[in-house]
């Protein structure tokens, strides 16, 4: 009884959020808008320097998001190792001893790493890109680790901080650069700009990767803790 | 009614859902799975109903992969404090902390030992 | 010029984002400083470009709105990008000394702080509402980071909270964009503006201003979704606490009132407005009556802030359907109180964290006899009490003058209770901390003495919170400066 108490409340707001978003929905479908938004993307799509409208928009018209997205990412990371005290790597805890996953290791990361290459390339013209490809090679990683093959690189050091800034590095670095062309911020020089793009796609990968990597590593496995300012008395 | 407004209505629904569940559940790892349903109906919505109204629009599609990586980002940090405070404090889930006012003169710090 | 000042301030806290992040906490420590200097500097210099030419809009990578993302630079977005180059820099030049650099989780509070700032600026100059998200994004994760840095227990539980609470204001503020979109198939918030004043009837996005505003609402903590604030504010180390409670939350409500003021006269209704000043007014009364019950002196701090957004929130009853007088002077009211709590509270939580140090516990009746031993920080922790109080000739008086002056233009007498009230009760609280302070059987004799640098920082920006009320006139002036072509607020 207390229970149907406590959730009464909640159903009801629930019910009034979805029909509230519904009804405005419904409204606005049927409506018309003012702005052609995909129509002027098409004008301008070919100076993009890339042929995937998408693509197109995250790394040039709307490249100051996708920056800024790539530090959301980063800061994740940071925030992660920050809490975690990662002891070492080697811990036999850490490790599935699975006879199966061993064998199939051999297959699928190889795979996976093509995969992730493919998904890569295939961003400049059709769906794919830099985080699809970072996932899945995360997701090798990951799969390496269960396995128990040593990733000294993961442990809190300069290795895992520059691997974390690499991409987000190089990404601030084309964008300020190409100020020093005299253009605006994040303008890519035209002739440039699928140069630009494609090397920035690659270091995001390994950047999107070593985070995803990084924040999956960052188990809790000591009991370091320090009080709170002032501590208890 | 094309197919791309029964995805934003579907997104509606999932919304909904998402936040009945982040309301009601207090174990922290479920909550997060409820946001993250919640996110997933927000996508909906914002692809269905452009899409709806303009046919192919390349803009939210990358506005949502943003938002998939950003709401990646949050999950998976999140993830990481879940599992330290659980390892810290052997709960799962964010009770009330000890009213610490004045005239409460119970005892003076609530703090459970470490699991292990 | 104007690129490079842009650029400056865009750039240079990403850039030394990732410099600190390779650096040690030492290292970090120097390299900040140069940060610090650059990004007060180009603050000034952009501050001095909008007061000579007025604002402008910056196309970023050259695409115009609505295909690219625009940046607004107009007299509101400056002054307070400058007022965050202030108390930013007086945080981190605080933390640099403060925090303990033979922590090795200390390192990474260089690359949070200078990702915070980075968003805070993103939030300050942005226009475009999917860029808006992405930018309070950046300041909620970098916030919750700082908070969880070190990863102890307590601090867990109320960086878990505050990212839960978070996460889900962001969500709700996306539900709205995505309707936006859907309506108008622009992002830009200008556009969207100008798009409502022309043709379009803007149904159904009514909704959806209602869920940006309770989302960002929720961020801002504003009652009664505050419960989150006390908890991250209290237990973060101080210099993180005066960053969080001086500008984080002020990044969400600034987008609330941008919001409001660009879309709320079509959108809004008056029950909206007059329940978001309900709300305002009962935070102002319960922060208040908390602060006044805490033990501890961090979160006697923290629910002063919780009262103090209370005030900011007058402004949408004040601006809603009201004379373009009234609304002017709730506007600048908005911003002075912003401004002046900004100030103040930052000088509080610093000073506060002198006074830890120094007693060596976090509790109020702790401090008995710290009076004589640390006047200095004690000192600031008073004048930024007199601001949050409201009496003249601070900062915090002058907001609350012209909220008073707006209630009584518009007839809505009832918000005098809310002005009056809540000054009374912040005199309470500021006067109990002095009341222990004073308490001379104390059985403690030694007290730590922290640097007088450590000293000096809380005291700066107490005075200049302090001299606000002075300087109002000029400080409003620029704040009124908009575009070139008269668009705008």
């Amino acid at each position: 009884m207390k229970r149907i108490l406590t959730l009464l409340p909640a159903t009801a707001v629930c019910l009034a959020f979805v029909s509230g978003l519904a009804y405005s929905i419904w409204q606005i479908a049927i409506t018309t808008t003012s702005v052609d938004l995909p129509g002027l993307l098409g004008e301008n799509l070919d100076q993009s320097g890339v042929e995937n409208p998408v693509t197109a928009v995250l790394l040039n018209f709307r490249s100051y998001d996708t920056l800024l997205e790539i530090g959301v990412l980063v800061i994740a990371g940071i925030a992660g190792i920050s809490v975690a005290r990662t002891s070492s790597l080697e811990d036999p805890e850490l490790r599935t001893s699975d006879t199966l996953l061993y064998a199939l290791q051999r297959w699928l990361i190889p795979l996976m790493l093509l995969l992730a290459g493919y998904l890569l390339w295939a961003g400049s013209d059709r769906p794919g890109g830099a985080f699809q490809a970072g996932a899945v090679l995360a997701a090798s990683g990951v799969l390496m680790r269960l396995g128990g093959i040593p990733m000294d690189f993961l442990r809190p050091g300069i290795m895992l901080r520059l691997g974390l800034s690499l991409g987000f590095a190089v990404f601030l670095l084309v964008a300020v650069t190409s100020a020093l062309h005299g253009g605006e911020f994040l303008a890519y020089p035209p002739e440039l700009a699928k140069t630009l793009i494609v090397v920035i796609e690659t270091v995001l990968t390994l950047s999107i990767a070593m985070v995803l990597l990084a924040l999956f590593v960052s188990a809790p496995v000591n009991n370091a803790e320090e009080p709170e300012e002032g501590g208890s008395g | 009614m094309t197919p791309s407004l029964l995805y934003a209505f579907a997104g509606a629904a999932l919304c909904g859902i998402g936040l009945f569940g982040f309301i009601v559940i207090s174990h922290l790892l479920r909550k997060l799975l409820a946001f993250n349903l919640m996110g997933s109906g927000v996508f909906l919505v914002l692809v269905g109903l452009a899409q709806h109204r303009s046919g192919p629009d390349p803009v939210p599609q990358a506005l949502v992969l943003t938002g998939i990586v950003v709401a990646i980002a949050a999950t998976a940090l999140a993830v990481v404090l879940i599992r330290r405070y659980f390892h810290l404090s052997g709960k799962t889930a964010l009770e009330d902390p000890a009213r610490d006012t004045l005239p409460h003169q119970g005892p003076r710090e609530v703090r459970e030992a470490p699991r292990e | 010029m104007t690129l490079w000042l842009m650029a400056g301030l865009l750039f240079t806290p990403l850039a030394w984002a990732v410099l600190t992040l390779l650096a040690g906490f030492r290292r970090g420590r120097v390299v900040t400083w140069l940060g610090i200097a650059i990004q007060v500097l180009v603050s000034l210099a952009l501050w001095a470009v909008v007061v000579r030419d007025g604002g402008f809009q910056y196309p970023l990578g050259g695409w115009q709105a609505p295909l690219g993302i625009e940046l607004r630079v107009d007299g509101l977005a400056v002054t307070f990008v400058l007022l965050t180059a202030l108390v930013a820099a007086a945080s981190g030049l605080h933390a640099g000394f403060y925090l303990d650099p033979d922590k090795q989780w200390h390192r990474y509070f260089w690359p949070l702080f200078w990702f915070l700032w980075a968003g805070l600026n993103v939030v300050w100059l942005g226009n475009d509402l999917f860029n808006l998200y992405v930018g309070l994004e950046l300041i909620s994760l970098s916030a919750v980071g700082l908070v969880a840095l070190g990863g102890q227990s307590e601090a867990l539980r109320a960086a878990l909270r505050y990212l839960m609470a978070a996460l889900l204001g962001s969500l709700a503020y996306l539900l709205g964009v995505a309707l936006f979109y859907g309506e108008f198939g622009s992002l830009s918030l200008s556009g969207i503006a100008s798009a409502l004043g022309q043709d379009s009837s803007g149904d159904g996005t009514g909704f959806a201003l209602v869920l940006m505003l309770f989302g960002l609402a929720l961020k801002t903590a504003l009652f009664p979704m505050h419960r989150w604030l006390p908890p991250a504010h209290g237990i973060a180390r101080s210099p993180v606490s005066a960053l969080l409670s001086a500008l984080v939350v002020k990044g969400s409500f600034y987008i609330a009132a941008r919001l409001w003021l660009e879309l709320g006269a079509p959108l809004g209704s008056l029950a909206l407005a007059q329940l978001l000043g309900l709300l305002g007014g009962m935070a102002v009364f319960w922060g208040g009556w908390q602060a006044l019950r805490q033990r501890k002196l961090k979160q006697v701090v923290a629910y002063s802030s919780v009262a103090q957004i209370g005030y900011l929130f007058l402004l949408f009853p004040l601006t809603w359907n009201t004379t373009e007088a009234a609304a002017l002077q709730a506007q600048q009211a908005m911003t002075l109180q912003v401004i002046s709590h900004a100030l103040a509270k930052a000088a509080m939580f610093l000073s506060a964290g002198n006074l830890i140090m120094s007693v060596g516990s976090n509790r109020v009746n702790a401090l008995a006899g710290v009076s004589h031993f640390l006047p200095f920080s004690l000192f600031s922790f008073g004048l930024a009490g007199v601001s949050l109080m409201g009496l003249p000739p601070t900062g915090g008086f002058a907001a609350k003058w012209l909220f008073l002056q707006a209630s009584l233009a518009t007839g809505q007498w009832w918000w005098l209770v809310v002005l009056l009230g809540g000054g009374l009760l912040s005199a309470a609280y500021v006067f109990r901390v002095y009341r222990a302070s004073f308490v001379e059987d104390s059985n403690i004799d030694h007290f730590f003495h922290p640097a007088r640098r450590l000293e000096i920082i809380p005291m700066i920006l107490a005075l200049l919170s302090l001299g606000l009320g002075l300087m109002a006139e000029p400080v409003l002036s620029v704040m009124a400066l908009t575009f070139a072509n008269g668009e705008g607020t």
